[in-house]
């Protein structure tokens, strides 16, 4: 497979996982709003900030908008195009990816993303945003999951796939790492485990997909302890970052060939090492050292592994004489097989 | 509305006036129709139609249209306003209504592109060897040495199975009396093939019934048909070649185009900086390291192709690729140098070289031609430049084009003083009554004028795809049919029988 289009599947997975991701947070932070007591609610009605922050965008914001209210936040994170992790800006660049690359995904997977981002783009979208917020949200996120169904059903799962795939779960991890953050979203340090604070571990519980598979393992009581095991540690919660780095980490391995427990490349030794720190950890030890310190080491290394992947697979630092010509077997880089 | 009785072969069915159905009002202002041979008087080909279209409402006929403007949408099949931040993108215009070709009329055409493809190759070949049709003063050697697409650089080289244009959409239109004649051929890249599949694929969505009653021949084997050819002109006649695409890119105008017949393919698309070349072979950037190319689609021009060699400012060629093909490694559809024969001024001699080559008078004449650099010629354009369409030698896309009769004194006037500057580059030819086709608009239909690009595919054999694109100027009166200039597009169907 071309490096480009690899590249190209790489960045289209991340950016449909941020764009649905996007709209759950969002979606989650209205919803939080009408199930807080008063004074809390209106503090968030008049601050979106934290969602803002939580994303990482806080710079970008500022530059465009005055006032972090609900209007600003949600135009910014909805429907500005100027703004690239804005659930358009994703889109877009997503469907220009997929643009780049017809010829690799299957015409139904064109058009699920073209008819999605066409009708973000309309008025009606705009317009059904301001009716019915909830409905809108459902639609952004089911036609996302279509999207993700229709991969997982027609395209071929060979080398297209895999980078498709490692770019969804590497965005994913780094979105749930995020939500966990307590320097960030809603979850502010100085909550004492009060009713406020449990509504909002709620809320990350709702805002990761969560709440169902939360509920079947430790029944209705909200336990932040037990939310950040779930949504950290969990080795079958397909969100959870450990399951996101091993699915990261079992897909280089099937384009290389090479074991686990061994590396022939730095993103393999950058997956395989985060993965065996993720299994040998408890959340007892990272309670203990502070969530937003563990989620910004965590969020540094995805960033680290994201770019390896890059290095190794697009944009090789070895000279073209090198790099395996013609068949011969003098590669540094590994052999796909096909 | 009232069902049509059947048509009795040898009895037109009145279609206007008669009946209060699309056609009503439809006014044929003198020119040659497509559809009717005379007001009201259906031709053979086009009876079934026509009384399918006078059965419908304008509700219904609109739903059709929208079922395809839809289809096209979420296809992609668009291009985007440039100017426009909102990112707003639209659809090439397409017609609903077919373009019906009988198989005697196909025939004479195809037999016509047959003979002008093959001329053009032996010009081609003869040109970069020994030029005898220079020497015998066929053509006079000036109008070579000033040839803005000849390439020096390649004399005497040989090109995989003596074959230089292996890809050419040639435009052909009708004139006041129906007949066919050649406008221009597009021997570099001529691009539209895609929209031809798009619309018959859409057209069979939405007129399901309308297409079964007719034994239409089909158009879908064009890809496999390119494909077999690319493999056939490998290096070295190498059994299953790597073929590949190569596209300026995305924000090209055609990207489309260029995904999707790599696509249809099965082949790799590619931009510049995806090959690389190493000891004159050509290779991918693959996720398994360097993969080795054999063949290239290209769908950039020789300007850009190679910065080494050509326009050293080019971002979207291939460093070395020239070279590779210089040493017989790679292929090149198509081959280097074949601007030349779609230079306007080269066009005038086409009937020459068939005459020359293969001692044939030319099956489909071309349009009437005056060369401003020939004193006489000049003459008579400069007298009657009001009547004339001018065009430039080497553009296309329908700029540096003048219509005569529909053009201001200013633009006249401009023309004027360019042909002088420069008559080499200028070519005039009368202003033609180019034939029409009923279109689609809101509740009724009118006349609009159409050419015709057919495309030809040389390789082992030459294939032409049955019928061609058939591009329509939607503004009323324009003869223009370009994309960019306001044109649209039909379905094109040769009948395997006369109606």
């Amino acid at each position: 497979m071309l490096s480009r289009v690899a590249e190209s599947l790489f960045w289209m997975g991340r950016q449909v996982e941020r764009a649905e991701n996007i709209a759950r947070i969002v979606d989650v932070n209205s919803q939080l709003l009408l199930d807080l007591p008063r004074p809390e609610s209106e503090r968030i009605a008049r601050n979106w900030l934290p969602v803002v922050a939580c994303l990482g965008d806080e710079t970008a914001f500022r530059e465009r908008y005055k006032k972090a209210d609900a209007g600003a936040v949600t135009e910014f994170l909805l429907f500005d195009r100027t703004h690239a992790n804005s659930i358009v800006g994703s889109l877009a660049a997503a469907r220009e990816n997929a643009r780049t690359v017809r010829e690799q995904i299957s015409p139904e997977m064109w058009e699920q993303i073209n008819r999605t981002y066409l009708w973000l783009m309309s008025k009606g979208a705009r317009q059904f945003f301001e009716r019915n917020a909830y409905d809108f949200f459902q639609r952004v996120k089911k036609s996302l999951q279509l999207f993700q169904g229709i991969t997982d059903s027609v395209m071929m799962h060979g080398v297209g796939w895999e980078f498709l795939q490692m770019g969804r779960h590497l965005e994913r991890a780094d979105k749930t790492s995020r939500l966990l953050d307590d320097e960030f979203f809603l979850v502010r340090k100085e909550n004492s485990p009060g009713g406020g604070a449990l509504v909002q571990w709620q809320a990350i519980l709702r805002a990761s997909n969560a709440r169902q598979s939360y509920q079947r393992i430790h029944a209705a009581v909200v336990d932040p302890m037990k939310v950040a095991d779930l949504l950290l540690l969990h080795d079958e919660f397909p969100r959870s970052v450990e399951f996101c780095v091993r699915a990261v980490d079992e897909a280089l391995r099937r384009l290389s060939g090479v074991a686990p427990g061994r590396f022939s490349n730095c993103a393999e030794k950058l997956s395989g090492r985060l993965l065996s720190e993720l299994s040998f950890s408890s959340i007892e030890e990272i309670w203990a050292r502070g969530l937003h310190e563990v989620m910004d080491e965590l969020q540094l290394k995805l960033n680290e592994l994201g770019a390896a992947i890059l290095e190794v697979y697009m944009h090789p630092s070895t000279t073209p004489t090198a790099v395996a010509a013609a068949g011969s077997a003098t590669a540094s880089l590994p052999q796909v097989p096909q | 509305m009232p069902a049509t009785k059947p048509v009795k072969a040898g009895r037109p069915k009145r279609a206007t006036a008669a009946a209060p159905g699309p056609f009503a009002g439809y006014e044929l202002d003198g020119f040659f129709d497509e559809v009717f041979s005379a007001p009201g008087v259906v031709r053979p080909a086009y009876r079934k139609l026509v009384q399918r279209l006078n059965r419908m409402s304008p509700a219904q006929l609109n739903e059709r249209r929208q079922m395809a403007d839809v289809s096209f949408l979420n296809q992609g099949i668009t291009f985007t306003v440039y100017n426009d931040n909102q990112g707003t993108e639209r659809i090439f215009p397409f017609d609903l209504v077919p373009r019906i070709i009988p198989a005697a009329e196909w025939a004479h055409i195809e037999a016509g592109l047959v003979q002008r493809i093959t001329a053009l190759n032996l010009f081609l070949h003869d040109l970069y060897h020994q030029q005898n049709i220079l020497r015998d003063g066929v053509i006079p050697r000036h109008f070579i040495d000033e040839a803005k697409h000849f390439r020096k650089e390649f004399m005497g080289f040989n090109v995989p199975r003596n074959i230089y244009i292996h890809i050419c959409g040639t435009d052909l239109v009708r004139d006041g009396d129906g007949t066919y004649l050649v406008l221009e051929d597009n021997a570099r890249s001529p691009s539209g093939v895609s929209y031809l599949l798009e619309n018959r694929s859409t057209l069979k969505r939405v007129f399901p019934h309308v297409f079964e009653a007719y034994g239409v021949r089909p158009v879908e084997h064009y890809t496999e048909e390119l494909l077999n050819l690319l493999k056939y002109i490998a290096p070295h006649a190498k059994p299953n070649p790597t073929v590949a695409v190569l596209t300026p890119g995305i924000h090209n105008s055609a990207y489309f185009e260029h995904s999707f017949l790599a696509r249809q393919m099965g082949v790799e698309i590619v931009e510049g900086r995806d090959l690389i070349v190493q000891d004159d072979h050509v290779f991918m950037r693959t996720t398994r390291g360097l993969q080795p190319v054999d063949v290239v689609y290209r769908r950039i021009d020789d300007d850009f192709l190679d910065p080494l060699v050509f326009r050293p400012d080019s971002l979207l060629g291939v460093p070395g690729i020239v070279n590779a093909y210089r040493a017989g490694n790679i292929s090149l559809a198509n081959s280097i140098g074949t601007g030349v024969a779609d230079d306007k001024v080269m066009y005038y001699f086409v009937p020459h070289m068939i005459k020359y080559y293969l001692d044939q008078d030319p099956i489909l004449p071309n349009v009437p031609t005056y060369l401003a650099s020939e004193p006489t010629d000049l003459k008579y354009i400069m007298d009657h430049l009001p009547e004339l369409v001018v065009k430039a030698a080497n553009e296309a896309g329908g700029y540096g084009m003048l219509v005569g009769p529909h053009a201001t004194k200013t633009e006249v006037e401009k023309f004027r003083k360019l042909i002088k500057a420069d008559p080499r580059n200028y070519i005039a030819q009368p202003t033609l009554a180019l034939s029409r086709h009923p279109c689609f608009f809101d509740d009724h239909f009118e006349g609009r004028h159409i050419d015709l690009r057919p495309y030809i595919l040389y390789g082992e054999k030459i294939s032409i795809i049955p019928g061609g694109l058939t591009r329509v100027a939607l503004r009323k009166g324009s003869l223009v049919v370009n994309s960019s200039q306001g044109g649209g597009s039909k379905d094109t169907w040769v009948l395997e029988g006369e109606e």
